[in-house]
């Protein structure tokens, strides 16, 4: 065990070479690269065993990974924003395999206009693929979340490919103490993998490309990827109980910072859920009952772990790091359905919150001024209209660019 | 806890400052969390990097805007409001400028209440080059939390790969200004957290909707390829001999990646220094030799450089 400063996509190569993998398909994009870039650095020093190949599109790689998952090894692969997205056709085609494969995803904003810095509208696009998602809020979760990532993708019952997000910038290029144990302790976590009937031989063939009409079949395999995956959130906790007990960290479904005894909550995921625990504990030095609840398993949705934590709450200030347009915030979404259905608890008023799309920051004031609107929110006994952080000096910022492009909105100068 | 910001041109090593600065804090038993921060942009242009350290374990995140330490490697820079370098400077800030103006100038310049230290630069660093080290040292000995075993550990570690004679050049130049600035030991406090009692809330406007004519991300002007001065980028410049030119009118102007040399009627090539990157592909094209490189002078007040 030794822990060292690592950023998060180090981290993440230090997840794939301790999950001792096979194969790792490849295409480089920002701000992923570095992960390929440091896992090809020990292959060819020979400290790792493993196979690393370049492959011509993320199309492709995804195709080669849900290809080599299905013949019994274990597969790593990372991609990013406008890569996730042009493998697309291929997530959802893997994860109908039922290929159990770890693909790490570091966040990015998508076009257009583009931009490198992160936001959640890439991974939430793959949301409903069939991958689960875990999502990392530092380093260290990043590298235990490849591990844990592993033993839930190849449980039998599961058996489905899982994405790991981490944040672009604020982790991936981001320095933190990790600590990195050592193999014989991660060899006892996680097994090699037991394929079971996925074991393909060239004298044993067997065919992932079925066609099926009618209906009555298509229905069938796609509602087991549904029951799989509920089947997941079991096993998960399972899965972090057993990580728990072995290396001392915990990883729950969902983290509640003092959330026990808080009257009102920030909800949101990813890194930046760190800025809201130094918020909470600002706030609570101030008197305010804050809490934070970070839902780490986005797919499956914790419905149950979230009810819970939410439940006899007065208000919950949800903030979204992604938008869709003509909804919202997801995260509010899926949270006002999961609170929503039915079941006599009383539950919180919920606020929605968009900021940090692009990697715009989020202020600790912003944090605080979130809490305030929410506290007279809750005593007004209405939720408020969402709100996207933003201030006037951004939009004159934005003016001015405009200017300089000539953008006038109206007629052709 | 410990909020530092370096700054410097991309190739002058302040990412490596950071990295050895975070490594060292963390060797010193401090909580770590460093980063660069840059974009699209490549040498010569602005870039920052920044270290936090805690003796508790670290929740924030993003840049610093309310930094204890700003080092800056080349002070050109100060005068870029691209750069950045003056974002969040308070009279608690301590301002490290690698340059051959005196502290006391740019305190009256900029204007500052807090210190500011310069470290002139060694006589064999190569103006805007190599910087990095003098700057490391410098910072270790201004934290005063970094004693100097810790500081040669931690640049080993962060340079071991360079191999040996770098490794104790590095090494010697860091600790140079280490003994250089002996009299500002821990002259760097830390700084707190922002209380969220009576905090200026942020002004958060309601974003209207505006016609998409406005809202759609169109360029509809060349503006932003000559307003935006990349000439500042330079850390060193072509200067044309026009006695040696012979006027073959076309191969340095075609060759400029930048169209940066504009050739007249009269066959006589002019570099755009406005624009003009500091590439040198001219230098390299022009058959007669007829294009000297020039270091750009460091510390130059705003405008000079072009």
């Amino acid at each position: 065990m030794t822990r060292t400063l690592l950023t998060g996509n180090g981290a993440a190569a230090w997840g794939a070479r301790l999950a001792r993998i096979d194969y790792l398909p490849a295409f480089p994009i920002t701000p992923q690269t570095e992960i390929i870039e440091t896992v090809a650095a020990w292959l060819e020093a020979g400290e790792m065993a493993g196979r690393l190949v370049t492959m011509d599109s993320e199309h492709s790689m995804i195709t080669a990974a849900g290809a080599a998952a299905t013949t019994g090894v274990r597969v790593f692969t990372a991609t990013s924003s406008q890569g996730l997205l042009y493998g697309m056709e291929m997530l959802y085609a893997i994860a109908g395999w039922r290929a159990p494969l770890v693909l790490v995803n570091v966040s990015r904003g998508l076009a257009s206009p583009i931009t490198l810095e992160p936001d959640h509208n890439d991974v939430l696009a793959a949301r409903d693929c069939g991958f689960l998602q875990i999502h990392c809020a530092t380093c260290q979760e990043v590298l235990d979340s490849v591990l844990i990532a592993y033993r839930l993708a190849e449980h039998p019952h599961v058996r489905l490919p899982v994405l790991v997000n981490l944040d672009g910038f604020y982790l991936s290029f981001t320095r933190e103490p990790v600590t990195i144990p050592a193999q014989a302790e991660v060899d006892r976590f996680l097994p090699p993998f037991a394929a079971g009937n996925i074991a393909f031989r060239a004298h044993a063939p067997m065919s992932q490309g079925v066609a099926v009409l009618g209906g009555a079949a298509y229905s069938y395999f796609r509602y087991q990827m549904h029951l799989a995956a509920g089947k997941a959130l079991s096993v998960y906790d399972e899965i972090a109980h057993d990580f728990a007990a072995l290396f001392g960290r915990c990883h729950e479904a969902v983290e509640c910072y003092r959330a026990d005894d808080a009257d009102y909550l920030f909800v949101m995921m990813g890194s930046f859920a760190t800025k809201a625990r130094e918020a909470v504990d600002r706030l609570r030095d101030q008197g305010l009952a804050m809490g934070l609840v970070r839902p780490r398993l986005i797919r499956p949705f914790p419905v149950d772990h979230l009810r819970e934590a939410l439940a006899g709450k007065k208000g919950a200030a949800v903030i979204d790091q992604n938008l869709s347009p003509g909804r919202g915030g997801i995260l509010h979404t899926e949270l006002a359905a999961a609170i929503g259905c039915g079941r006599n608890r009383p539950m919180p008023l919920l606020a929605s919150f968009i900021g940090g799309l692009g990697g715009r920051d989020i202020t600790p004031e912003e944090f605080y001024q979130m809490a305030r609107d929410l506290v007279e929110a809750v005593a007004a006994g209405r939720s408020p209209v969402p709100r996207l952080l933003y201030t006037d000096e951004e939009l004159r910022g934005v003016r001015k660019l405009q200017g300089v492009a000539g953008s006038t909105g109206g007629e052709r100068r | 806890m410990y909020r530092i910001r370096f700054h410097g041109r991309g190739g002058q090593g302040m990412k490596t400052a950071s990295r050895i600065i975070g490594t060292a804090l963390f060797l010193a038993g401090y909580e770590v969390q460093d980063a660069p921060r840059y974009g699209a942009e490549r040498r010569g242009a602005p870039i920052f990097a920044y270290v936090r350290a805690d003796r508790r374990s670290i929740n924030e995140r993003g840049v610093i805007d309310r930094p204890d330490l700003v080092a800056v490697a080349d002070d050109s820079l100060v005068a870029l409001p691209a750069a950045g370098v003056r974002q969040g400077i308070d009279s608690h800030t301590v301002l490290l400028l690698h340059g051959r103006t005196p502290g006391a100038a740019w305190q009256e310049r900029l204007n500052l209440a807090g210190p500011v230290f310069t470290l002139a630069p060694a006589a064999h660093v190569e103006a805007g080059h190599a910087s990095a080290a003098r700057v490391v040292g410098a910072v270790a000995r201004l934290l005063g939390v970094v004693d100097r075993d810790t500081l040669i550990a931690a640049i080993r570690r962060e340079l071991a790969g360079l191999g040996d004679s770098e490794l104790a050049a590095n090494t010697r130049d860091a600790l140079a200004a280490y003994d250089e600035l002996a009299d500002q030991h821990g002259a760097v406090a830390e700084g707190g957290a922002v209380v969220s009692r009576d905090f200026l809330p942020p002004r958060w406007i309601e974003l209207g909707l505006d016609v998409a004519a406005l809202a759609a991300p169109a360029i509809h002007a060349p503006a932003t390829s000559t307003a935006v001065q990349t000439g500042l980028w330079r850390t060193v410049r072509p200067v044309i001999d026009h006695a040696r030119c012979n006027r073959c009118w076309w191969l340095c102007s075609t060759f400029c990646p930048e169209s940066a040399i504009a050739v007249g009627g009269d066959r006589v090539p002019v570099i755009d220094y406005d624009h003009c990157k500091g590439c040198l592909v001219c230098v390299t094209q022009c058959p007669t030799h007829a294009i000297d490189v020039e270091p750009e002078e460091e510390g130059t007040p705003e405008g000079g450089r072009s």
